[in-house]
């Protein structure tokens, strides 16, 4: 458990800092797909079995192909170049390092309440579903006219306009 | 012992990597990766807290899953629009975009 948790721990993190470090946007976008894999790894271990699915079926399968599928239609010049930092690199870098440093400091040195109830270990798919479609059905519509406004909305903004 | 704590930090980590991409690249599509990570960090604090703190209710998946949609609509839509961009300008470069600059 606990050497799981730190492998897919190391593997998210090394991901993503190949991902924002790498100066190739192609292999950006390929080590943002392992990151994912890792996070649905991480859900898997917080028994968010339904979760994890829902992460590699929306982000790996959805999300990854669609930003590959913009790094080429908008690649130009050498690939090798194409994911540059600009001149605020060391600033980020900083600001980012003590935004990190203060989260760390606040989240040790908080105490979390013991669980409200011991774990059931009950299906949780059967739990969400009736959480979705009872308390949170408005939510839940208003979110599928979301996406579907969305689809709409890039059709337009993407469609070559002559 | 694997705790809330080390999923806490493991999230604040992946978010502040994420601001980092957000805030130095210089290519649209690498911002939104770096949007992605952050609204990933927030989908595992969201997770752990259900898992440690209300294991009997399932209120912080459903949370994220929400957020899920809200992201999968947001690739699409900021893909549209850098795509856009990129037939006007033929550039995706963050830092050329002042067209609304005085």
């Amino acid at each position: 458990m606990i050497i799981i948790f730190y492998l897919f721990s190391f593997l998210l993190l090394a991901f993503a800092l190949g991902t924002v470090l790498s100066k190739n946007l192609v292999h950006s976008a390929l080590l943002m797909i392992g990151s994912f894999f890792a996070v649905a790894g991480l859900y898997i271990l917080l028994q968010a079995e339904f979760l994890a699915m829902v992460q590699i079926l929306v982000y790996v399968g959805a999300i990854a192909v669609l930003v590959v599928f913009g790094v080429m239609l908008t690649r130009k010049g050498s690939v090798k170049d194409s994911n540059l930092p600009n001149r605020y690199k060391k600033v980020g870098a900083l600001s980012a390092v003590i935004f990190f440093a203060l989260l760390v400091r606040s989240i040790i040195n908080t105490s979390f309440p013991a669980p409200s109830s011991p774990v059931v270990g009950a299906n949780t798919i059967i739990q969400i579903a009736q959480t979705l479609l009872t308390q949170y059905a408005v939510a839940f519509e208003a979110l599928g006219v979301l996406l579907l406004v969305a689809i709409i909305g890039a059709i337009i903004i993407g469609k070559e306009t002559k | 012992m694997i705790g809330l704590t080390h999923y806490l930090i493991v999230a604040a980590a992946l978010f502040c990597i994420g601001a980092y991409g957000v805030v130095v690249k210089k290519n649209a599509i690498a911002v939104m990766m770096g949007l992605e990570f952050m609204l990933n960090a927030i989908n595992i604090n969201l997770v752990a807290f259900n898992h440690f703190l209300h294991p009997n209710l399932v209120l912080g998946q459903v949370f994220a899953m929400f957020i899920v949609g809200i992201a999968a609509a947001e690739v699409a839509l900021g893909l549209a629009i850098i795509l856009s961009l990129y037939r006007q300008r033929h550039s995706i470069a963050v830092d050329e975009m002042d067209i609304l600059k005085w």
